[in-house]
């Protein structure tokens, strides 16, 4: 038996199907999870990520120590309540992890970062913080609930009765405070929504009120999925401990305008961009029959590459991926496939975004 | 708990197989469909090709994962599912009637006496659910 969220009981009620995911007992879905997918494109749905690992930094010295952590720069976060998304690198440059912190005073900032790499985390965050006047408290006694969807915004009132205006008025990548209750607008899915972090009990009680506002449960599956169209990467599979950002299609996380700040991992970084970087992450439609799967291998006129995500994309009703390639500027390649190389486009990422294909594949 | 047919045959990797003289048509069963998820794409062998028993035949692709069709016996393609390959959501639909896979020729009759009956088929299935 895995680790279980405070929902885990409705799950059941909702017929989950539960797999293992990273030590925990997870929704994989509630029955069909193209359904569930649609779902998030066509309606709302709710998830539960409580799962995911909540880590509150506080003390004088939380800025500069965040400036030096992470790979993108806390300094952009001028107002409270704003996140911010980034890789946290090692001292070659390879990604740790990927999270967002949000600021929610100068001495208060937390991290949303992934379940499986929970334990790493931890250790490299409190030996890292050791010079630096803060504390690192993990927050497991929180539950984290996703709701996303195109017609998310028509909930807003039933879902958070207490403070609607506030959350209507509320901008893309800000968070909400109000005691433990933590609503943010973000998310997973490419579509609107909202990432709820609160007590086990408000989150169940939340749980409720969005099934009985028609909001239908989403499971992993459909999350994975969702992400893959939205263009956004899955730590361990798009990328890891051996990828630098660069490689990883997450350059644009790199925030290096101001060049007196050090963070981990920037000196390896900037050796590497001057040596030259070799691999590119890229997203690829598959034009003949198939479907796309992880560590197919692909062909380009460069040379060999990977898939590190590969599925089928329900919105689109093709197969779509991320492959990771030899840099070059090919907008064609080939992906073996049970000893057979079919045709795959290679694109740049996001495949869908707001319900809607933003990508060609007619040309 | 959903019906297992009880007029076809089955194998230990969830095909069932309904005899019709000494031809067979095959598919994957409700318990493979479902543990499967929700089909997406379909491979399915030329007609005309011939394959031998626990041979793979065909790939049923989910949005999960692949998964190896194998053939229940010796036998020669005589049709395969056209439908399956703008609909193969017509398996997790119905998979004994609409969502079935090939049509074979047998050449190896007493092939027929190892595939499973219904109910030792829901022992498999019982026996997996308790691991």
């Amino acid at each position: 038996m895995g680790k279980r969220t405070a929902l885990y009981d409705l799950h059941l009620q909702s017929k989950a199907k539960i797999i293992d995911f990273g030590g925990w007992d997870m929704p994989l879905h509630y029955g069909s999870q193209v359904n569930e997918h649609h779902q998030i494109r066509q309606h709302t749905g709710i998830f539960d990520v409580s799962h995911m690992t909540i880590i509150d930094l506080r003390g004088e010295q939380v800025s500069p120590f965040l400036r030096y952590l992470l790979a993108n720069d806390i300094a952009k976060l001028k107002q409270s309540g704003k996140a911010l998304y980034s890789c946290m690198l090692n001292h070659q440059g390879g990604i740790i992890d990927d999270l967002i912190v949000y600021y929610i005073s100068p001495q208060w900032f937390r991290l949303v970062v992934n379940a499986s790499t929970r334990e790493k985390d931890l250790a490299w965050i409190q030996q890292q913080a050791s010079p630096y006047t803060l504390t690192v408290t993990e927050r497991p006694e929180l539950a984290m609930l996703a709701i996303q969807g195109s017609q998310v915004r028509q909930h807003i009132t039933s879902l958070f009765p207490n403070n609607t205006d506030t959350i209507i008025a509320l901008g893309k990548f800000f968070a909400h405070i109000e005691g433990d209750y933590f609503i943010a607008r973000t998310g997973y899915t490419g579509e609107e929504g909202f990432e709820v972090i609160c007590s086990a009990e408000q989150a169940k009680s939340l749980w409720h009120t969005a099934l009985q506002s028609d909001i239908k449960p989403c499971g992993l599956g459909a999350r994975d999925t969702l992400r893959l169209e939205a263009g956004m990467n899955l730590y361990g599979s798009d990328m890891d401990e051996n990828t630098l950002p660069w490689e990883s299609a997450l350059g644009w996380t790199v925030a290096l305008q101001d060049q007196n700040r050090d963070f981990i991992g920037k000196t390896a970084l900037l050796a590497a961009k001057e040596k030259g970087i070799s691999q590119r992450l890229v997203g690829l439609v598959l034009l003949d029959k198939g479907v796309l799967r992880n560590h197919q291998k692909v062909f380009t006129s460069s040379g060999e590459g990977e898939i590190t995500s590969g599925s089928f994309s329900p919105t689109l009703a093709y197969s779509i991926a991320f492959a990771r390639i030899p840099a070059g500027n090919e907008q064609h390649c080939e992906v073996e496939i049970r000893n057979r190389r079919l045709r795959a486009k290679i694109i740049s990422p996001p495949f869908v975004r707001n319900g809607a294909a933003c990508i060609d594949i007619t040309t | 708990m959903n019906a297992i047919p009880e007029e076809l045959k089955y194998t230990q990797t969830h095909e069932w197989v309904r005899v019709e003289g000494n031809e067979v048509i095959i598919g994957i069963t409700h318990h493979a469909q479902e543990l499967l998820g929700d089909m997406v794409y379909v491979e399915l062998p030329e007609t005309g090709s011939c394959f031998s028993i626990e041979e793979d035949c065909a790939v049923v692709e989910s949005v999960k994962a692949a998964s190896d069709i194998y053939a229940p016996l010796d036998g020669e393609i005589i049709a395969v599912n056209d439908n399956l390959a703008d609909s193969p959501e017509l398996i997790n639909q119905s998979p004994y009637e609409e969502g079935w896979l090939i049509r074979m020729k047998i050449t190896a009759t007493e092939q027929l006496d190892n595939l499973l009956d219904a109910n030792t088929y829901q022992d498999v299935i019982a026996s997996e659910d308790s691991k």
